[in-house]
Order: structure tokens, then C-alpha cells, then sequence
């Protein structure tokens, strides 16, 4: 209706040479400019992960990635895809500090991804960072600003289990205020905490016993990238 | 007259056809990133990229382009042009990106683009083709950030994260909610109306006086 200016009807095989090459050369586009933004996006989830790692566990300088594996937990450099990973969390003369556990969860809208700290020799939570979330600005999303629940994760007794209570009435040390306006949020978080927990409980190492930082890691974690 | 047409080009996208105030058009980005200045900005830069860039492809190729495969080549290019500004933008920004998440593969969708290709780039001269496309993509740049800009400082006090009022402001918050997005939308396109009713209630009344003076 609009660009013809011959009526002629190419042929069919002009046609499809056309389409493919113009998806050929959209192809090569693609993939040239996927392997020279490859290298800065896996740098950046990396250096976003050891942030995370750090922030959640006070006092940690080097990490390294544990997988469970016969029994036990090992360090390994790459974790195998979909493997459950937590971050062995160790400070500057390589002594274990606790684990930062990624953890996930069904959340109020979509699903919540939160890591945390975790020192098993006391049995409390001494961070919490949420790493993924779409809860509702405004309400939901003060899981991770507001400052005083995100801080109430500071020394959080995981005996026997967190229970989210109504703001301003904590008094136990597993206990924590939930958010007024984004109850559910806040619960969600307890609750994916309390799962992760329950889950890895069993195969994390007895304290005391844990994983040695391996000493390739202690330039810097570069492993991770 | 070629400089007046260029220039033309260029300005009736930005402001007398403006894509999203006078076409209705890219509506769902228009609503669904708005929420903060930054996040808009993000938004009409990668489209602004993704329509200059078509728009340059696919009139230099208008002669090339057999037309009964048009629509596919147009869309070959632009999910192109929108695949380099997600990994680009995923690389430089990671956090906008974040932000922004499936709304930049969905620019392939977004109508404004592949209407300015079909109605425009496949039938002008490169040049104009590129002063269209960038007038056009300056309105939807334009657009979504003062709808970004309103419902950020009504939705939470602040403009591009920097906070604007004391601490005793309490933010509208269901201006950063979706509805918020249709309320501000749905006003400055009240406005938009008006101005043109205004406009041409005025030249009627300027013609009419000339009428009776001559």
C-alpha cells in the first residue's frame, strides 16, 4: 500500500535471501555485541554477589562457593548450574566468620530473592540484603528500605524458628517487628529465611568444622568471575 | 525550503505529533516505567537509540526491501537494534536495567517504532528519515520523562532519587502505582486537548476578525 513503486512481484528467491540476510547480519550483530558485554555482566553479578556477601556478614574479606556434595560441604571454584550454593564467609587471617545463604521465596507479588547471613556457632542471622524483588513501591518494597526491619536482622535468633511479630512488640531473640503496611512482605522474608534454614540446617558443617578458605581464593575471589 | 523541511521533520515530532500526547502511541512503556525520572530517561535513551537507528537501516535499504517482506526485515532490525540496548544497557547500568527488566525486549514491540518505519523511513530520504526518527524519539524522550518526573515527586518526594521535601511529606504513593501512571496520563492528555481546542477556538476568532475587517 505504500512503498511499491514497481508492480512487479519479485521473485520468491529474492524473497527469502532477503530475510536471510538480513537475519545473518542481525545474527552476527547479536552475538558480537552478547561476547563484548559478556565479560562487564558477569563482572558485574559478580562483584553485586560479593557486595551482598560482605554486606550480610559483618567483618568477612574473603568468600568462597560451598556446594554440598557426599555428605558434606566443599568449596568449589564454579558451582554446577542449578546446584544449590552458599558463600563460606571468612575474614582477613582466612577464619570461618558464617555462610551467606541465598535464599528464595514466593514474596507478596512476585518472587522474593534475599541473601543472609548465618553464623552457626551462635545459631543467629546477622544480615539480610534482598537481592530480587517486585513487591509494591512504597509499601511492600520497604523490606529492603526501610532500615529498621532490614536491621532488625542484625542478631536473630534461629531457635527454634523467626517469628514476624506486630511492630513494636519484640521481645524474644527470635523474634522480629514486621513491617506495618507490608505485613505480607515481611512475613515473606521470615518465612523464606526460616525454609532456606530448615532446609541446609542438616547438611551444613558441625561448627568448628568448617570448610578451610582454600588458599587460591585469597587473592581476591577472582574464582567467582 | 530544504532547511525548513529538515527542521520540520525534526519539530512536529516533538511537539505537534508527538507520539504519546497527540498519536496515543507506545502507551505501554509510557505507563509501566514511569515511575521515577531516572527509569523514563533510561527508557526514551534506548528507544531513542532503537528508532534513530531503524529508522537510519531501513531507509537506506528502502530500495532493497522487496515489499512483501517489509514488515519482517522492519522487525529483523529493530529486535536487532533493541537486543544491542539491552546488553548494553545490562552491562553499563545494571541496576536501571533491573528496573526497567522485560520492558526493554519489549521496545521490539512498541508501535511508535514500527509505525515511524512503515509510515515514514521506507519511503524518505535517509537524512529526513533520521531528523523524523530523532524528532520523534525526543517527544517520546520527553514525554515519559515529565509523566517520570510528576509521578516521582507527587509518589515520593523526590526527583532523580535526590529527596524534595522535609521529612513531613507524606508521598502519594499510588502515584508510583500503576494507576498513578493512567491518573498523570490521563491529565496531561486533558491538557493536550484543551491547548488544541484553545488553539483552534483562537485562529477561528483571528479569521473571523480579518473576515469582518476586510
Amino acid at each position: 500500500m505504500t512503498v511499491p513503486k514497481d508492480t512487479s512481484t519479485p521473485s520468491s528467491l529474492r524473497l527469502v535471501l532477503t530475510l536471510a540476510i538480513a537475519g545473518l547480519v542481525s545474527g552476527v550483530a547479536i552475538i558480537g555485541i552478547y561476547e563484548s558485554t559478556l565479560p562487564t555482566i558477569t563482572a558485574n553479578k559478580a562483584r553485586e554477589l560479593r557486595e551482598a556477601v560482605f554486606k550480610v556478614l559483618p567483618g568477612v574479606s574473603q568468600m568462597q562457593a560451598l556446594v554440598y556434595r557426599d555428605g558434606q560441604l566443599v568449596a568449589v571454584e564454579k558451582p554446577d548450574k542449578d546446584e544449590p550454593v552458599v558463600y563460606g564467609g571468612y575474614d582477613e587471617q582466612a577464619e570461618f566468620v558464617g555462610y551467606a545463604m541465598p535464599a528464595a521465596g514466593p514474596g507478596f507479588q512476585d518472587t522474593i530473592g534475599i541473601l543472609y547471613g548465618y553464623q552457626p556457632g551462635k545459631k543467629i542471622v546477622v544480615g539480610m540484603e534482598v537481592l530480587e524483588s517486585r513487591e509494591t513501591p512504597g509499601l511492600g518494597d520497604k523490606i529492603y528500605k526501610d532500615a529498621a526491619f532490614v536491621g532488625g536482622f542484625s542478631a536473630l535468633s534461629v531457635v527454634p524458628e523467626i517469628v514476624a511479630v506486630k511492630k513494636g512488640t519484640k521481645s524474644q531473640p527470635n523474634e522480629i517487628d514486621a513491617i506495618t503496611g507490608a505485613t505480607i512482605s515481611s512475613k515473606a522474608v521470615v518465612r523464606i529465611i526460616n525454609e532456606t534454614h530448615a532446609n541446609w540446617s542438616a547438611q551444613l558443617s558441625a561448627p568448628g568444622s568448617e570448610p578451610q578458605l582454600e588458599a587460591k581464593e585469597k587473592t581476591g575471589t577472582e574464582a567467582e568471575q | 525550503m530544504k532547511k525548513n523541511q529538515s527542521q520540520e521533520e525534526f519539530i512536529k515530532g516533538v511537539w505537534r505529533d508527538n507520539p504519546v500526547f497527540v498519536q496515543v502511541l507506545g502507551m505501554c512503556p509510557m505507563l509501566a516505567v514511569t515511575n521515577s525520572a531516572v527509569n523514563a530517561i533510561a527508557m526514551g535513551m534506548a528507544t531513542f537509540f532503537v528508532l534513530v537507528g531503524s529508522s537510519f537501516l531501513v531507509s537506506t535499504f528502502r530500495h532493497v526491501i522487496p515489499k512483501q517482506v517489509r514488515i519482517s526485515c522492519f522487525i529483523i532490525i529493530i529486535a536487532t537494534f533493541v537486543t544491542i540496548a539491552d546488553y548494553t544497557l545490562l552491562a553499563l547500568v545494571p541496576a536501571v536495567h533491573k528496573e526497567l527488566g522485560a520492558f526493554i525486549p519489549l521496545i521490539v514491540a512498541n508501535c511508535l517504532i514500527l509505525g515511524r518505519q512503515e509510515a515514514f523511513a521506507s519511503k524518505h530520504p535517509t537524512k529526513l528519515a533520521v531528523l523524523d526518527a530523532m524528532g520523534m524519539a525526543s517527544g517520546f524522550l520527553l514525554a515519559l520523562l515529565s509523566l517520570g518526573a510528576i509521578r516521582e515527586i507527587l509518589g515520593d518526594g523526590a526527583l532523580f532519587g535526590v529527596k524534595l521535601f522535609g521529612e513531613n511529606f507524606e508521598p502519594w504513593v499510588i502515584m508510583i502505582l500503576p494507576p498513578g501512571g493512567f491518573l498523570t496520563l490521563g491529565v496531561i492528555l486533558l491538557f493536550f486537548n484543551w491547548f488544541k481546542f484553545k488553539k483552534d477556538e483562537f485562529l477561528e476568532d483571528v479569521a473571523a476578525a480579518e473576515r469582518s475587517e476586510g
